[in-house]
């Protein structure tokens, strides 16, 4: 599919919103998005997430024979692909340059710094080496997929355990697994890509850009750089004329910028190291949150009204004085507890209230919501079709919706600190039925 | 009638085809079979192949069911095509026929339906006619005679990468979309090229349906926030338009939050907002 094509309202907007030192998402210029780093079982698989960016990494190791001219040195293998659901544009043969130069920035980044100690994964010289090869998928794009890939790649890497081996004069004896455990690799240091983008030919530089902002970009310099300040690839694209110290500026930033994301890093390695001592369960199943809605999470960005000007008496004034409520809590299993009734929603406020009881016993699984609002007037008749057992579903990639369920502005609204628990089925849109208060 | 066919034709799946009626508000899945009301009075407990004996025939109301979206006629019953909520509408004023149907169901990706209003983006301008992206699998073609007073000699100032308002002519999957800026006694009503200003966001479609429902409150707490211009296009795009930069950032973001939001959490912004 073609990409959606950007209007030039939207090019205004944002070029703007740059001049005024604003960002679409509330972030501060130097700012980079939320990285989330999560491990599956296997080692060498990881997937990061840079806001909505997301790229899967995998490492896998092979024995082959060395290049003719590096005898003793192992291989390294870079390879990263642009899937077909990252973006509607991204189609098997129409990526080519993005593709290129991505892949490109990587191999200069990872394999001319010299990370890897080569030289370790040679077995025997000149008969048999280590080929590591690297994976990466872009598995949505929003924007910056050169350092969500590059973070990627170093995080597999890192925790990648290639299998044991010994050489015993002509012997050479490969342990599996189980034999013996699997050594990591022996990494020197991490380089990380930092990407700045510059608008208005290099006047303003936003750090991070997201999608919409590498549309209008003028040129990106990509700085790649590890935690001692050493940059390892620096290039810079879309024939801007940057000045020198602009670059400076932006190789101070980018050595902050590595020094946060190491460290992250560091962080995640160590809990996955000590979750998988400890016995405990890891993998990416683990590491999604199953008291929250899973797709599509906002992040809290601040947002600054204070130039906004507001007349809070008026809206004081406008509002009605919220009613009593009584609320009698009804336990259905220990840990999950119930206060009031819902509200009907009031989109689609169509059906009758009678066939609400019959539809309440169809539903084969129990649902509780996340927030349960208190009603005037509690109606306890079809209390009894809840007494089926709550299920917790094992799939955890759901996203439970909540429609718009403020009918009346009168019935105050509160959420109650007790067990609750996701909805358990695997239909999009699942909201527990609500009687009608007032009838 | 045949109940004892509509018993051994059952879908594959072993499901037994329901009573439309009690599957109201309930969540259903695409190759589910559903009965209208007549034939499940047909179908009911006797099974037999006996019909109960009715002395008013005449006054059975359900006359026309109208099929909304995400339902397909399959011979006399209603086959769901889309996962999501069953609902219905009984027909106002008590005209004949048995309500509407349809399913409610979350998409982001928009298919082009005739009558919608979207908001387009122009693309190409090629002889006389706009290609416009409306985010359907084709450009819409837009004739630049489908504007308010607009003739041969007197073209409507659009550029390529304006943002256009208007509704489907035609929209089919055989042929490609076409849009118009005027309604059916040629006066413009709101459509036409929407400013040079504001912010155009996307959202999924759902969420566009819902802030456009008559009694919406975001919109009304939104609009006493402060004076804003805003466009609603049925293929999940929004313009937005404040006085400054920030105020426009803002309502970007509570719309597009509001989709996750519960009435509770949206009020705790506003009120904070309103600060």
């Amino acid at each position: 599919m073609k990409e959606t094509p950007l209007s030039n309202c939207e090019r205004r907007f944002l070029l703007r919103a740059i001049e005024e030192k604003k960002r679409l998402d509330g972030r501060q210029t130097y700012d980079y998005r939320n990285i989330k780093i999560s491990f599956g079982t296997d080692y060498g698989c990881c997937i990061v997430e840079l806001g909505k960016t997301r790229v899967l990494g995998q490492v896998s190791c092979e024995l082959v024979s060395p290049k003719l001219n590096r005898a003793t040195e192992g291989i390294l293998f870079f390879n990263l692909e642009l899937s077909q659901m990252a973006a509607p544009a991204f189609e098997p043969g129409r990526q080519s340059d993005l593709l290129v130069k991505l892949n490109r920035l990587l191999e200069r980044c990872l394999r001319n710094s010299k990370c890897i100690d080569t030289e370790s994964l040679c077995v025997v010289a000149g008969e048999k080496v280590w080929q590591i090869r690297v994976d990466l998928h872009l598995l949505n794009h929003d924007g910056n997929i050169i350092d969500a890939a590059s973070i990627a790649a170093i995080v597999a890497l890192c925790h990648f355990r290639r299998p044991d081996v010994s050489v015993q004069g002509d012997e050479v004896t490969l342990y599996t697994p189980e034999e013996r455990d699997p050594v990591p690799l022996s990494i020197h240091h991490m380089p990380i890509c930092v990407s700045f983008a510059f608008f208005q030919q290099g006047t303003y530089l936003l750090v991070d850009p997201n999608e919409r902002e590498e549309r209008v970009m003028d040129g990106l310099l990509v700085i790649a750089m590890n935690k001692h300040r050493e940059i390892c690839t620096i290039q810079s694209s879309g024939g801007i004329m940057l000045l020198k110290d602009q670059v400076l500026r932006c190789s101070k930033i980018a050595g902050v910028k590595v020094l946060e994301i190491t460290e992250l890093i560091q962080k995640a390695l160590e809990n996955d190291r000590k979750v998988r001592k400890e016995g405990g369960k890891y993998g990416f199943a683990e590491s999604i949150a199953s008291q929250r809605i899973t797709a599509f999470k906002m992040e809290k960005a601040p947002i600054d009204t204070s130039d906004v000007e507001e007349k809070a008496e008026e809206i004081i004034a406008e509002a009605e004085p919220p009613l009593e409520v009584v609320s009698n809590p009804v336990l259905w299993t220990p840990g999950t507890a119930q206060i009031g009734e819902g509200v009907e929603n009031s989109w689609g406020d169509l059906e009758d209230s009678e066939k609400e009881e019959e539809d309440e016993d169809g539903t084969d699984e129990a649902i509780i919501l996340d927030s349960i609002k208190m009603d005037i007037g509690v109606e306890v008749s079809n209390i009894g079709s809840q007494d089926a057992p709550i299920v917790l579903s094992d799939s955890e990639e759901e996203e439970m919706i909540i429609l718009e369920p403020d009918k009346n502005p009168k019935k105050i609204r509160t959420q109650t600190t007790s067990a609750k628990q996701e909805a358990p089925s695997k239909k999009p849109v699942r909201k527990r039925k609500k009687k009608r208060a007032a009838n | 009638m045949a109940e004892a066919g509509g018993i051994t034709t059952e879908s594959v799946a072993g499901d037994r085809a329901r009573a439309a009626r009690t599957m109201l508000d309930q969540v259903v899945l695409p190759g589910e079979e559903l009965l209208l009301p007549e034939q499940e009075d047909a179908e009911g407990p006797g099974g037999a192949g006996e019909r109960p004996l009715r002395l008013n025939a005449g006054t059975r109301s359900r006359g026309r069911v109208v099929c909304g979206p995400g339902l397909r006629r399959s011979g006399d019953r209603l086959l769901v095509t889309k996962c999501g909520r069953l609902r219905h509408k009984e027909p106002g004023g008590g005209s004949s026929g048995g309500g509407v149907y349809w399913v409610d169901s979350q998409q982001k990706r928009y298919v082009p339906v005739k009558g919608d209003h979207v908001i387009g983006i122009v693309t190409a301008k090629s002889g006389d006619i706009f290609k416009v992206d409306v985010g359907g699998s084709e450009p819409a073609s837009l004739s630049y005679l489908a504007f308010e007073g607009a003739t041969k000699r007197n073209r409507p100032n659009v550029q390529v990468g304006d943002l256009i308002y208007g509704q489907f002519v035609v929209a089919n999957k055989d042929m490609e979309p076409e849009m118009v800026c005027i309604d059916s006694c040629g006066r413009a009503s709101g459509m036409g090229v929407i400013g040079q200003d504001g912010l155009l966001f996307k959202v999924t479609l759902g969420l566009i349906r819902k802030l456009l429902a008559p009694d919406c409150e975001i919109l009304q707490e939104v609009g006493k926030l402060y004076p804003l211009e805003i466009v609603f296009g049925m293929n999940g795009r929004i313009w937005v338009k404040a006085k400054t930069i920030q105020q426009t950032l803002i309502l970007a973001n509570i719309l597009e939050a509001c989709e996750h939001m519960t009435a509770d959490q949206r009020k705790q912004i506003f009120s904070r907002l309103a600060e």
